[in-house]
Formats: C-alpha cells, structure tokens, sequence
C-alpha cells in the first residue's frame, strides 16, 4: 500500500510540474500566435481585396451556412473591404472537400455586385507538382472578372469555361466547385452583407 | 566514461536514421526539402535533449514501475512547448511541419535514449548523449531533405540551382522518392564502412 501511495505521489508530482511548465509557456505565446494567425488572414485579404483603407478583419459578418454531421452550426465569416465609406470588396473562405487528398481552403474576394476579384488557396494537400499547382498565378488568375452568371462553373474538361490542370482535374475541380457554392451562398445572402457595419464604417 | 565518444556514436556510428532505423515515420514524411528536415531535426532535437536532462535528473525519483508513464509526460510536455514556440516565432515551418510535430512525443528515439541512457546516466553525459543523437538525427534529415530537394525541385533550402529549364524529378518528393533516397545513402554508408574493414 505504501510502495503504491509513493507511485501515485511521484506520478502526480511530474504531472503537476509539467502542467505548471505548459501554462507559462502558453501564456507566453498566446498573444504572438494569435497575432501570427492575424497576419496569415490578412496576407490572404490584401491578395482578394482591393485597395481599401479599413481593416477587414474588424468589419466582419458571420453568417451561419448550415449543419455539420454533430448537428452544429457552421459558420462562415465575411471580412468587408471599405474605401472610404464605399464598400468595394467582400472576402469569404469556403472549403473544398472533394480535393485529391484532404481539404482545400479557399479565400475569395468579390466586389459587391457578384463578381469575383481573385481567390488565394489557404490550405491544401495535393500532391506536389500536379495538383498544387492549383497555388499557381495561371490557375488562380482566371477566376478574376468570373461572375456566377456570366461564366460555366465547371472545369473545360466538364464543358465549363475553367482550365484544368494537365494530370490533374480532380484539384482544379474542386476549387470550381466550392468557389461556386460561395457566390450562390453570397448571393442568397447578399442583402445583409452589404449592409452597413452595425457600429461605425458606414452611415 | 569517455564524453566524446557518446557525442560522436550519434553521428555516425549509432546514427537513429542511418544505422538504427529508427524514427523513419517523420524521417520519410517531412523530408521533401532540406529546411523542412531541418526544422523537423532540430525540434526533434531540442526535445530529446530537453527530456534527457530532466529525466536524468529525476532518475532516482522515478519508480521502475510507473517510468514509461513518467518519461511520456516529460517528453509530451517539451512537445508541447516546442509546438507553442514554433506556431508563435516560425510559423512558415510550423505549418509546414503540420502534424508531425505532435507526433514527435511518439518518435521512438527520444523514449529510446530515455529508457537506454537518461535514465541510467549522470546529468552531462546525457546532455552530451541527447546533443549527438539529436544531431546526428538531424544531419541525417537535412541529407535526405537536401538529396530530396536537389532532385524534386531542382532547388536547395529554396535556392534554384538549374534555372528555369529543368524539369523536376517529382517522385523524388513523393513518399517513393523518401524509401529510394534512404535505400541509396544507407546502401553508401554500408559501403564507407566496409572498405574501412
């Protein structure tokens, strides 16, 4: 009884200090982590948006987009880019599920009206010289100037009006898919994004 | 007991990569450019250096019965630690590394060195213990990352080295690329070593 007591003491002790040891160290860090993740959306805003003079990531809306499988809201936040007092560009991230090997996230960023100023990729894992080069300018670029209506969103290879990548359909595919589903979402929902901000930016 | 032998068994002759085979699940994951293994190798190393400092230290505390428990909580906190300091200072490696970085509690190096040497060894040849393995470890996966790198991307530590017109040898940053990459520097190893008899 006296040799398990002295385990236990011994167990309890190491864990207690490491508690104690990772407490400080996340302390510590919390401010510079939650600083670098700023940055990272930020990076990703500035290549969406226009040039605009307020910060997009103070004037967001969050906007519920359905049910996950738990039966928890999903929720999807729109960062809203001001020039002046003009809204000029709205960026939103929407995920691809269906990409080669994981998930792909998507930052777009349209003007007000529907159409699409450019997209970033946040996140992916396609593999490495094929399905990556979905990160490239020439793949990225063409989705500049697309709006729902005006443009086929599917890949040419599905008889849309998007390049596909040679090798490499799947990836391009579902980066069509999901940026589409965003402008539909965007659409649906567009009178209560371009609403003024509740408290300042707009009248 | 002779210091510098337990630093240079590390490097070469009780290299984990190299010669022990072990820890090869990060070693072929993360490797597909030579700052990716660097990064891997040196927060590898940190830990393990970190964990055998304090499981040395606590070695006659510890009771025989409850040490695995004991050495994972030392090594799952360092981490831990390492994963917060990378996210907050290097966050382009951090992201690159993903999931291997919590996965090297698992890396059964460090455990290794705890059960094999920490624990039974005084403070500084443990420290010397952690330093050469760590390092050998990481030398080995900026080798591999490096061969990986020149081949896949025609690059080293992002520099370009063939211009514009080379066509990368993409299975080389493939997982096949990582078994074939080690398969041939193990195969050399091998042959330095028999030609020194």
């Amino acid at each position: 009884m006296k040799e398990i007591l002295r385990l236990v003491t011994v167990l309890v002790l190491i864990t207690a200090g490491a508690g104690l040891i990772l407490a400080l160290v996340e302390q510590q860090t919390r401010a510079p982590i939650a600083e670098q993740r700023r940055q990272e959306t930020l990076r990703a805003l500035s290549a969406v948006l226009p040039a605009i003079d307020n910060q997009p990531d103070t004037d967001t809306v969050v906007l519920v987009t359905g049910k996950d499988k738990k039966g928890r809201d999903l929720r999807r936040t729109f960062y809203r880019g001001r020039m002046g007092d003009e809204l000029v560009g709205i960026a939103f991230t929407v995920t691809a599920p269906d990409g080669y090997s994981g998930n792909i996230g998507i930052m777009v960023g349209i003007r007000p009206d529907g159409n699409v100023l450019g997209i970033e990729i946040l996140s992916h894992a396609e593999t490495p010289g094929l399905g990556d080069k979905i990160t490239h300018n020439a793949f990225k670029g063409q989705f500049a100037g697309k709006a729902l209506e005006s443009s086929d969103w599917r890949v040419k290879k599905d008889g849309g009006s998007f390049d596909q990548i040679t090798g490499a359909t799947i990836s391009p595919r579902a980066v069509v898919k999901a940026v589409k589903d965003g402008l539909e979402f965007y659409a649906a929902h567009r009178d209560t994004l371009v609403a003024p901000a509740v408290n300042g930016g707009g009248q | 007991m002779n210091l510098m032998r337990e630093f240079s068994k590390g490097i070469w002759r009780e290299n984990a990569v190299f010669r022990l085979l072990l820890g090869l699940c990060p070693t072929l994951a993360v490797t597909t450019s030579a700052e990716n293994g660097l990064g891997m190798g040196l927060a590898t190393a940190f830990v393990l250096i970190c964990s055998n400092i304090v499981i040395s230290l606590l070695r006659k505390v510890i009771p025989a019965q409850v040490r695995i428990p004991a050495f994972i909580v030392v090594i799952a906190s360092f981490v831990t630690v390492v994963q917060l300091l990378m996210e907050a200072y290097v966050y382009g490696l951090y992201k690159a590394l993903g999931i291997f970085i919590p996965l090297i509690v698992v890396n059964c190096i460090i455990l290794g060195r705890a059960e094999a040497f920490a624990s039974k060894n005084r403070l500084l040849p443990s420290i010397i213990d952690g330093v050469g393995i760590g390092l050998g470890f990481t030398l080995a996966l900026f080798v591999l990352g490096s061969v990986r790198e020149i081949f896949g991307s025609g690059a080293l530590l992002g520099f370009s080295l063939f211009g514009e017109s080379y066509q990368p040898f993409l299975l080389m940053i493939l997982p096949p690329g990582a078994f074939i990459t080690l398969g041939l520097l193990l195969a050399g190893m091998n042959r330095i070593d028999s030609r020194r008899g």
